[in-house]
C-alpha cells in the first residue's frame, strides 16, 4: 500500500464492501509504503478480492496463541521460544475477551508450535479464532 | 601575460587557420578513402572522390560519423594503420557491455600530448606548478592524457588517480599541489570532506583546478571556487577525438577553445543534422584533422553545445563552445561514469520477480546520485523487510557489477511509476535544471 493518507480507507471500505471480518492487524511502514499485516476471517475470499483490486499480497503461515491478560504472560511464551532458540520475524496482538491474542512469525513453525504446545501454551486453531 | 604553450598555433589569423583547415581535410580524405574500408565504401557510394574536397567548406559533402559505427565495428574495424603502427589502447564504457575502443598510433600520442600541453597551460598552468592528477588512470582517457600533456609542459605530476580523499588531501598540503584536475563532483566531495574534517582549505596551496568529464554548470563553479579557494576551469573532450584537450577555457572563463589546427568543429541541428550558424545551439561534431589511428570524419558527440567564433580577450583565434547544456541521447554521465538506461533495464530484467516498470531518478547533492525505482511484484513481495531487503541488495550488486557505479534501489508499491502510451519516461535528471 503506498504510504498516502485515504490508502487505508480504500482497503476498509472493499473489505466492508465483501463483509470481511479482520480478526487482527498490524502496520508496518517503510518510507515508501506501508505492509498490512492482517487475519480475516474468510481468507479466500479476502486474497481473490485484494487481487482483483490490485493490491500485492502474500500468504504467510503465522501462529496464534492465546494467553492470559495480565503481567508475564508475553513473558512465559517469548522465553519458552528463547530458550530453544526460535527467532520470532515479528510480532502483533489483539485482545478477545480477556484473552490476549498473540500472533507470531517464526521460520519453523511446525517446531514452535509443538514446542509451545509441550509447555501447555493455547495455540489457537485457524478454525477457532 | 598570457600563457601560451604554442603561440604561433593558437594566435593564428582565422583566414590563415581556415586555409590550413581546408588542406588538411583534402589529406584527411584522401587519407581515409585509402586506408578506411568503411569510409572508402560510404565515399565511394556517394559518388564523393578526395578530389572533391578543396576547402574547409566542402566538408558538408562528407558522410557523418556516429557512435554505433564505432560499436559496429568493434575493436578495431576503423583502423587506418596495422595494429604494429598502434601503440595505445583507451576504451570507455557502452551500452551492452561492449565498450567504444580507441586507438594511438605514436603520431596521435605525441598529437595529443600537444594539445593536452595546451590545454594545461590555457588555464594558466606553468612549469612550476605541482599537478595532483586526480582522474582515473586506466582504460579511461582522462588520467593519461592530463599526465602526458602536464609533463610535457614540465611541470610535476602527481599520478594520484581518483578517490581516497583523505590520502588526496594529505598529499595536496605535504607535497603543496598547486592544481588540482579532477571531476567537478569529485571537486565538490574533496571540499566536502575537508570542511567535515576541519581541514583549513586557506592553508593548503592550492591556486587552479581543471574539472571535467562531466557537464557542469557555472552555479557549481563558483561553489567550487568559493568552498576550496581556487579559480575552477571547464574542459571537454571525448575519447573517440583523443580523450581530454579538445577544448579549454582560457583565463577569461568565458567558454572552450577549440583547437582548430587538429579539429573541425560544426554544430548541427538536433532534429535535421544540418549545420546551424555560429551563437545557434547545436550538436558537436567533430573532425579529426590529424589523427592517424582512428581517424574520424564528422563525429557527431551528442553533445549539446553553442559556438562562438569572436576573438578572445586572450588573444586566441581559436573557436569557443559554451559549456555543454545537454546531451542529445539518452546516455547518462553519473560521477564521471558514462551509464547508458539501457544498461540499467537489461539488467533489471534479468533479476527474476522484476517487472517492466522502473524508474532511474539522477540528482546531484554534493555528489551526483543515481536511484532506481523498481516495483515489486507478487513473486518479490514478502511481509518480512528483512526479504525485501535482501531483494532490493541483490538489484543494487546488480546494477553496481554493470554500470560499476552505486545505485539506490528503491522499492515502490505497483502501479505507483508512470504508465504512458507512448515512450515511458524512464529517466529523470534532476541536475539538467543546475546546468
Amino acid at each position: 500500500m503506498e504510504n498516502e493518507p485515504g490508502e487505508l480507507e480504500k482497503l476498509t471500505k472493499i473489505l466492508m464492501d465483501n463483509e470481511i471480518n479482520m480478526r487482527a492487524l498490524t502496520v508496518a511502514e517503510t518510507a515508501d509504503f506501508g505492509i498490512l499485516r492482517m487475519i480475516v476471517d474468510k481468507n479466500d475470499k479476502c486474497i481473490q478480492i485484494l487481487r482483483q483490486n490490485d493490491y500485492l499480497l502474500s500468504q504467510t503461515d503465522v501462529i496464534a496463541v492465546s494467553i492470559p491478560d495480565k503481567p508475564g504472560g508475553l513473558h512465559r511464551i517469548v522465553d519458552v521460544l528463547a530458550k530453544e532458540g526460535i527467532n520470532i520475524e515479528y510480532i502483533y496482538s489483539a485482545l478477545v475477551r480477556e484473552q490476549a491474542i498473540i500472533i507470531f512469525r517464526i521460520d519453523d513453525i511446525v517446531k514452535a508450535s509443538t514446542i509451545l504446545k509441550k509447555n501447555n501454551v493455547n495455540v489457537i486453531e485457524t478454525q477457532n479464532f | 601575460m598570457v600563457n601560451y604553450w604554442n603561440k604561433e598555433a593558437e594566435v593564428m589569423p582565422r583566414k590563415e587557420l581556415e586555409e590550413l583547415q581546408g588542406k588538411k581535410l583534402k589529406n584527411l580524405v584522401k587519407y581515409v578513402y585509402d586506408n578506411v574500408e568503411f569510409y572508402h565504401d560510404k565515399l565511394k557510394n556517394m559518388g564523393i572522390t578526395p578530389n572533391d574536397i578543396n576547402s574547409k567548406d566542402d566538408i558538408t559533402k562528407l558522410p557523418l560519423t556516429y557512435k554505433d559505427d564505432l560499436r559496429d565495428h568493434y575493436p578495431f574495424g576503423l583502423n587506418a594503420v596495422p595494429m604494429d603502427e598502434i601503440i595505445r589502447i583507451h576504451a570507455s564504457s557502452g551500452t551492452t557491455g561492449k565498450p567504444t575502443v580507441v586507438t594511438y598510433t605514436k603520431k596521435d600520442i605525441d598529437d595529443w600530448t600537444e594539445l593536452m600541453a595546451r590545454t594545461v597551460m590555457a588555464p594558466g598552468v606553468t612549469h612550476k606548478d605541482i599537478i595532483q592528477n586526480a582522474y582515473g588512470y586506466g582504460l579511461f582517457t582522462g588520467g593519461l592524457g592530463f599526465h602526458y600533456g602536464a609533463e610535457k609542459i614540465g611541470a610535476s605530476v602527481i599520478p594520484i588517480s581518483g578517490g581516497n580523499t583523505e590520502r588526496q588531501l594529505m598529499i595536496m598540503r605535504d607535497f603543496k599541489s598547486t592544481v588540482m584536475t579532477c571531476t567537478p563532483s569529485y571537486a565538490l566531495f574533496i571540499a566536502e570532506y575537508a570542511r567535515q574534517n576541519n581541514i583549513k582549505v586557506s592553508e593548503l596551496p592550492l591556486k587552479k583546478g581543471i574539472f571535467g568529464a562531466e557537464p557542469w554548470s557555472d552555479n557549481l563553479r563558483k561553489t567550487i571556487e568559493d568552498a576550496l579557494q581556487i579559480d575552477a576551469y571547464d574542459i571537454y573532450g571525448l575519447s573517440e577525438i583523443y580523450g581530454p584537450g579538445v577544448s579549454v577555457e582560457c583565463e577569461e572563463k568565458n567558454g572552450m577553445h577549440i583547437w582548430e589546427d587538429f579539429f573541425i568543429v560544426e554544430t548541427l541541428d538536433q532534429e535535421t543534422l544540418e549545420p546551424v550558424g555560429p551563437g545557434e545551439e547545436g550538436v558537436l561534431t567533430f573532425t579529426t584533422l590529424e589523427k592517424t589511428g582512428l581517424p574520424l570524419i564528422r563525429y557527431v558527440t551528442n553533445d549539446i553545445s553553442i559556438l562562438n567564433p569572436e576573438k578572445c580577450a586572450c588573444g586566441r583565434m581559436h573557436v569557443r563552445m559554451k559549456k555543454v547544456t545537454g546531451r542529445a541521447d539518452d546516455m547518462l554521465i553519473v560521477r564521471g561514469i558514462n551509464v547508458f538506461p539501457s544498461q540499467i533495464e537489461h539488467a533489471l530484467m534479468q533479476i527474476p520477480g522484476v517487472a517492466g516498470y522502473y524508474q532511474i531518478i539522477v540528482d546531484r547533492d554534493i555528489i551526483d546520485s543515481l536511484e532506481v525505482k523498481v516495483e515489486l511484484t507478487e513473486e518479490t513481495f514478502s511481509d518480512e523487510m528483512k526479504e525485501l531487503e535482501k531483494f532490493k541488495n541483490r538489484i543494487e550488486e546488480r546494477l553496481y557489477n554493470i554500470l560499476q557505479v552505486r545505485a539506490n534501489v528503491e522499492l515502490v508499491s505497483p502501479g505507483t511509476l508512470p504508465r504512458t502510451e507512448g515512450k515511458a519516461q524512464h529517466v529523470i535528471d534532476k541536475r539538467s535544471k543546475n546546468i
